[in-house]
């Protein structure tokens, strides 16, 4: 489990402060936290009903086989018992009268007559009946032909009632052109003769039992013999007496109904189902055209799909349109982080700097002006002095020490006056008056350098209320930067344009050899600088503390040989004082 | 010039003892405290014409010193010393009526002009 939490940390792991100063674009982390978000949501969303749908589709092919399966399990047996029946209680029937007389009463046309009669009122579909004497000779008939003296001594039906005592014929037409099958059972004699009664049955009620079943209009139920030859017709696999189109099932002595599925054309389903007659080995043919079976599952599986489809696109969509604002707001926020840890850290350090700044001249100073005054007293004795051997080297020392002790305190103070900016003064300035005055003291650089200086000023530009020396300060750090980017002959371009109601705006433009682009996010860092001799790294970041101060912005866009632009925003009315605890 | 009282306020020590000699020396009577407390002592005790205060001082600071003046005798000039380059401390001292402000270390004879300014002034 361990391993799966610190993946899925890893996973999703959000910008840290760190990650801003990676090497790698941070619109990649974001992209690949995106990724990752939308295949874990998506596979714990669509995984389980993926799963739901897979099984709910077994149970439901499983549930309507069973529903198809069983009917017609039940309709076979049933069906097969009622023929086992018929055919039973026909042969019985006979087998009655066979064993009710004897030869003589029997082989007589009247006395036959009669049993058939009353064999007609019971049973109707008996055609004819015949009395055969051990030769194989018809030697009573009662029916609509003339069957009497008819010789079956050599039909193998006569022989097998001779081996079995009982026989049963498939379906055929004979001459009488209608189907028909013939039961026959033997009167066994004492003295070791027999004789045969034999009668011949339509198969119209046979048909009719089948067809009582009332099939739904794509089923269809037939008898087979074992030949595979149809015994009774069919609706859609031929006629009485003809081939069975279908392949023979493998016959297995069971007394119960068998149901398969087979594919039998175009990959479709068909159902049959089997049942062996008892009596008589026919067998019972039941079959479900594929249609039949699968319009209800095929309703129900497009159903599924249907459902599971539009519920993995809504799934997706709106994991999509989630994870998307989702991992934007991280972005934002992590961006604010960003900048306002940026701003902090310039605002730290400016205030360090400060500080230190003030600390360092207070210590600095006050032993300076021990120094100074000692010299001071020292001149002033001398001065005072009539005689003093050395007079003159005596002064001239001290006027060393005098021009050390001005020196230090010109240092101090150039130190000091980084801090000293941080406090505001505010006026009412003309803008672009205070931007001429600036540029004033570079015409002289700008001409000589051939300086192609371009000043755009909006003429509505409002006055404003501010620290006038500090703007100065900015401008003048900002301008000079530009022409020390750019070659002789450079450009510079100074716009100045409304921002909104309560703040205008500055560009300054150059053409110049631009910033490196990971130089950019530190240049407004203290002792950040890239003119390793002569720059104090204080600069800009003491231009971006004033522009701060003022409640404006400073922005750098630039391009590494394309040039630089800086942004000035500054309000039209800056806010009157600083707070104590913001003076460093 | 002449008969000009200063007092001067400021916890080093050699500062204060040097520049009372050198003012001495041209002239102008001083008298000098360590810190703010001492001073006021010696303001109850002799009142001086001007006086000359060190802003950064342990105890009552130069500003605290500045405002006890002004209160009991607010026609003595002041004029701050101040060895932090903030002017803002020298303009809340002006504020409160110091007469100018000098950052140290000083020129003694920028002092003697602004000494002399304010006592035109006054």
């Amino acid at each position: 489990m361990v391993w799966i939490k610190e993946r899925f940390h890893k996973w999703t792991r959000i910008g840290t402060p760190d990650s801003l100063y990676n090497d790698e674009p941070p619109q990649k982390h974001y992209d690949r936290l995106r990724r990752n978000l939308m295949i874990i949501i998506l596979s714990m969303a669509l995984t389980p009903m993926i799963l739901m749908a897979i099984i709910n589709y077994h149970q439901y092919r499983n549930a309507i086989r069973d529903e198809t399966i069983k009917p017609i399990q039940s309709l076979l047996t049933n069906l097969k018992h009622v023929l086992d029946i018929f055919l039973a209680e026909r042969k019985s029937s006979l087998n009655l009268i066979a064993n009710s007389y004897d030869f003589e009463e029997i082989n007589n046309q009247a006395k036959l007559n009669k049993i058939f009669m009353v064999l007609r009122e019971e049973f109707k579909e008996f055609v004819d009946i015949g009395v055969i004497d051990s030769s194989g000779l018809q030697k009573t008939y009662v029916g609509p032909y003339n069957l009497k003296g008819k010789d079956y001594k050599d039909q193998s039906w006569f022989k097998e009632v001779m081996v079995r005592n009982e026989y049963i014929s498939d379906v055929f037409m004979g001459y009488r052109r209608f189907p028909h099958f013939v039961i026959a059972v033997k009167r066994d004699l004492h003295n070791g003769e027999f004789w045969v009664i034999r009668a011949t049955i339509d198969t119209a009620k046979f048909n009719r039992i089948i067809t009582s079943m009332e099939l739904e209009p794509e089923s269809d139920l037939f008898l087979i013999n074992q030949d595979g030859i149809l015994q009774t017709p069919s609706r859609y696999h031929g006629n009485v007496l003809d081939k069975y189109p279908l392949s023979m099932p493998v016959l297995t002595q069971i007394s119960s109904a068998v149901v398969q599925e087979t594919y039998v054309s175009k990959g479709y389903q068909t159902l049959i189902g089997y049942a062996c007659l008892d009596i008589k080995p026919f067998i019972l043919i039941f079959i479900k055209k594929p249609g039949e079976i699968m319009k209800t599952w095929f309703a129900l599986k497009s159903e599924l799909f249907w459902v599971l489809f539009f519920s993995c696109i809504l799934i997706i969509g709106a994991t999509y349109g989630i994870v998307k604002t989702l991992v934007r707001h991280i972005q934002e926020s992590d961006e604010r982080r960003g900048t306002a840890l940026r701003e902090a850290q310039y605002a730290n350090k400016l205030a360090s700097v400060g500080r230190l700044a003030a600390g360092v001249s207070h210590e600095i100073n006050n032993p300076l002006a021990i120094i100074n005054e000692k010299a001071g007293l020292m001149k002033d004795i001398i001065e005072r002095s009539e005689e003093f051997p050395e007079r003159e080297k005596f002064l001239k020392l001290i006027g060393s020490i005098h021009g050390s002790v001005e020196r230090s305190k010109v240092v101090t103070h150039r130190l000091l006056s980084f801090a000293k900016r941080m406090d505001v003064a505010l006026e009412n300035i003309d803008l672009a008056d205070l931007l001429k005055e600036v540029i004033g003291f570079l015409e002289r650089e700008a001409f000589h350098r051939n300086i192609d200086l371009r000043l755009n000023f909006d003429p509505k530009l409002p006055r404003i209320i501010s620290d006038k020396g500090q703007l100065q300060q900015v401008f003048l750090n900002i301008i000079t930067n530009a022409f020390e980017a750019v070659e002789n002959g450079g450009m510079v371009h100074i716009i100045t344009s409304i921002k909104d109601e309560s703040y205008v705006q500055v560009v300054v433009q150059d053409n110049g050899q631009g910033i490196p682009e990971k130089y950019l996010p530190h240049i407004f860092e203290p002792f950040f600088t890239t003119k390793k001799k002569y720059g104090t790294g204080l600069g800009l970041s003491i231009t971006y503390g004033i522009v701060q101060k003022l409640g404006g912005d400073l922005t750098v866009q630039s391009k590494e040989g394309d040039g630089t632009t800086f942004t000035v925003i500054i309000p039209t009315k800056s806010k009157p004082y600083l707070e104590e605890g913001n003076h460093v | 010039m002449s008969n000009l009282r200063v007092l001067l306020v400021d916890d080093e020590e050699e500062f204060v003892t040097t520049l009372s000699e050198r003012l001495s020396l041209r002239g102008i009577e001083t008298e000098v405290a360590y810190n703010g407390e001492n001073a006021l002592a010696k303001m109850n005790q002799r009142t001086p014409d001007i006086v000359i205060l060190d802003v950064m001082m342990p105890g009552l600071s130069g500003l605290d010193v500045l405002r006890q003046i002004k209160e009991t005798l607010p026609d003595i000039p002041v004029i701050l010393l101040t060895g932090r380059g903030s002017t803002r401390e020298g303009i809340d001292g002006m504020k409160q009526g110091a007469f100018d402000y000098l950052m140290k270390p000083v020129d003694i004879e920028d002092l003697i002009k602004k000494m002399n300014e304010a006592m035109k002034r006054r």
